[in-house]
């Protein structure tokens, strides 16, 4: 049964008020962007965002007001520094209050790892000694049962969804991604339910022909969105590279309330889906993401 | 091409060029490296072509390096660090391999550093009410607590260079020896700090005064830093990056990005 539906259908039908998301889960590239741009659209409110970096894209949510809590490693934008929303959420309440859950990029990998193999928490001798334990309540300090040492327990986490944005899927959601992962396997593990955002929707063939690069099973998809250009302005190997640019134009425009305001407008509130929001970036920047060369890796014989 | 000068001194190379070429020196041939960000991930690339052709990099997101990227990153997870990998995995791979012992060195950097090399990126001020969020750990806290060595890259202002961080994000020796094996850190520690003015050494588990970049001095670091200095016996001028070594730091970042 085909999955694959619009983004503004996956978003309303399984992304509620209230919901907490994992998104971004491959650090820098593949982060799904454009589904984040619907949620703000559609003004879901009180989301707990779940996430290793997520670069931009959690910023953006929190200063369009989606956003109740942050279970994270790290808020802000990669190439060009602070978050801006992030800070004026945590300082000044704008646009209001944000419950932080700190973590490191380890502990976050690991609550998922948990979450997806159904064990209450897992062990590790990371964060020992710094005050992330005390900012975040739900880590508990113990001794190993075997060596007797010092041990920090991280509970698991079993998020509502994974939204992945992947290079090619199936109608069912069976879908290869490729470049490192990040925490994506972890978080399409553990949450409850998958979205997957495609650069490209192949026949089934392709995707059983090479079931190494499967990233989930796809019964835990519920839906296939399948939008060419849906990371931008992150990179997905393969398809486009980085637009550098857009995050300090970003950083730059959203320095003010204001300044947010008249950003959000023109990059999402007033674009109607992805095809206007291209059309808006322009022809020439989008030529100017595209591959200099195709970098093919060797097939693989699953012959038998 | 025209550089600016380095603190008000004629100097053919700016402040993080210096920075980078301390760095690459940090990083020893065969060693296992977490690159980190910005400046790192180009005193890896230097390193690799200078005197460590058999470093390897690890980079958290999921990735094993043995060359570096043939182009600048602006960051670890960019396309052309991802072509020609050793490995392209997950994050938790790169972690286990930090936990067990496999890393020798890490960079990070950090927006406040007290004396025994802990850092903060996470809270100035109270943690409930915030006067500045900052982004956070990303792998840093566990670099710092996991790796054998770290080394830390900042720019050096008195206003971050405090007596006590406000919060400890990334570990260093917490309040002096004994501290990390208090707490249950079985090894590692901050081994230098590589600022815009200087570098710093640890002895006793606090940071010592180990060299002055050009144009600097034991007084003008004394007054840009935030606690009462402790100068190494042979403290001397940083070894000033030579016309190679910034040949190849231009050559990756030729619009200076990172580097001016």
């Amino acid at each position: 049964m085909s999955k694959i539906m619009t983004m503004c259908d996956a978003v309303a039908r399984f992304v509620p008020h209230g919901s907490s998301v994992v998104m971004g889960a491959a650090l820098e590239s593949l982060i799904p962007f454009a589904a984040g741009h619907e949620i703000i659209r559609r003004q879901v409110r009180d989301l707990t965002l779940i996430g290793p970096i997520s670069d931009i894209l959690f910023d953006q949510l929190i200063g369009a007001g989606c956003v109740r809590k942050v279970i994270a490693a790290w808020v802000g934008n990669v190439s060009a520094g602070l978050g801006h929303n992030y800070r004026r959420a945590c300082e000044q309440g704008i646009p209001h209050r944000l419950e932080v859950i700190d973590h490191s990029n380890f502990t976050i990998s690991l609550s998922l790892l948990a979450g997806g193999l159904g064990a209450p928490y897992i062990p590790t001798y990371s964060l020992l000694g710094t005050d992330i334990l005390r900012t975040n309540p739900a880590f508990r300090q113990s001794l190993s049962p075997f060596g007797g040492e010092k041990i920090l327990l991280v509970p698991s986490l079993q998020p509502d969804v994974a939204i992945l944005h992947v290079q090619r899927s199936d109608e069912n959601g069976n879908a290869h991604a490729w470049g490192n992962l990040g925490i994506s396997e972890e978080a399409a593990l553990a949450s409850q339910r998958i979205i997957i955002v495609a650069e490209e929707v192949v026949p089934h063939q392709i995707i059983v022909s090479d079931p190494n690069r499967v990233l989930a099973p796809s019964f835990k998809v519920c839906a296939v969105v399948r939008e060419p250009g849906g990371a931008h302005p992150s990179p997905v190997q393969g398809y486009y590279n980085r637009d550098h640019e857009y995050y300090h134009e970003y950083h730059r425009a959203t320095r003010t309330v204001e300044g947010n305001a008249e950003w959000m407008g023109k990059w999402v509130a007033d674009v109607k889906d992805r095809a206007e929001y291209f059309q808006k970036l322009g022809r020439e920047r989008r030529q100017g993401l595209q591959l200099k060369e195709h970098r093919y890796a060797a097939p693989v014989d699953y012959g038998y | 091409m025209p550089r600016p000068s380095i603190m008000g001194t004629e100097m053919d190379y700016t402040p993080q060029e210096i920075m980078v070429a301390a760095a690459a020196r940090e990083i020893r041939d065969g060693e296992i490296v977490f690159t980190g960000m910005r400046l790192p991930l180009i005193a890896f690339a230097l390193a690799k072509q200078m005197h460590a052709p058999n470093a390897v990099g690890l980079f958290e997101c999921g990735l094993v390096r043995d060359t570096p990227a043939p182009e600048l990153l602006y960051t670890m997870g960019d396309p052309p660090n991802i072509a020609g990998a050793l490995w392209a995995t997950r994050m938790i791979n790169m972690m286990g391999l930090l936990q067990r012992g496999a890393v020798d060195l890490g960079f990070i950097g950090g927006a406040e550093l007290d004396r025994f090399g802990n850092l903060n990126t996470s809270y100035l001020g109270n943690p409930e009410s915030p006067k500045t969020k900052l982004p956070g750990s990303g792998g840093a806290a566990d670099i710092a607590g996991l790796s054998r060595r770290f080394v830390v890259i900042m720019a050096h202002e008195k206003r971050r260079m405090v007596e006590r961080v406000d919060y400890i994000t990334s570990p260093g020796f917490g309040d002096g020896q004994g501290w990390r094996e208090r707490v249950g850190l079985r090894h590692g520690g901050p081994s230098a700090i590589i600022t815009t003015r200087c570098v710093f050494g640890f002895e006793s588990s606090e940071a010592v005064l180990r060299s002055y970049h050009p144009g600097q001095s034991v007084a003008s670091v004394r007054a840009e830093t935030g606690w009462d200095l402790r100068v190494a016996e042979d403290v001397h001028e940083t070894e000033s990056p030579t016309a190679e070594e910034l040949t190849i730091v231009r050559r990756y970042d030729p619009q200076g990005f990172w580097t001016r």
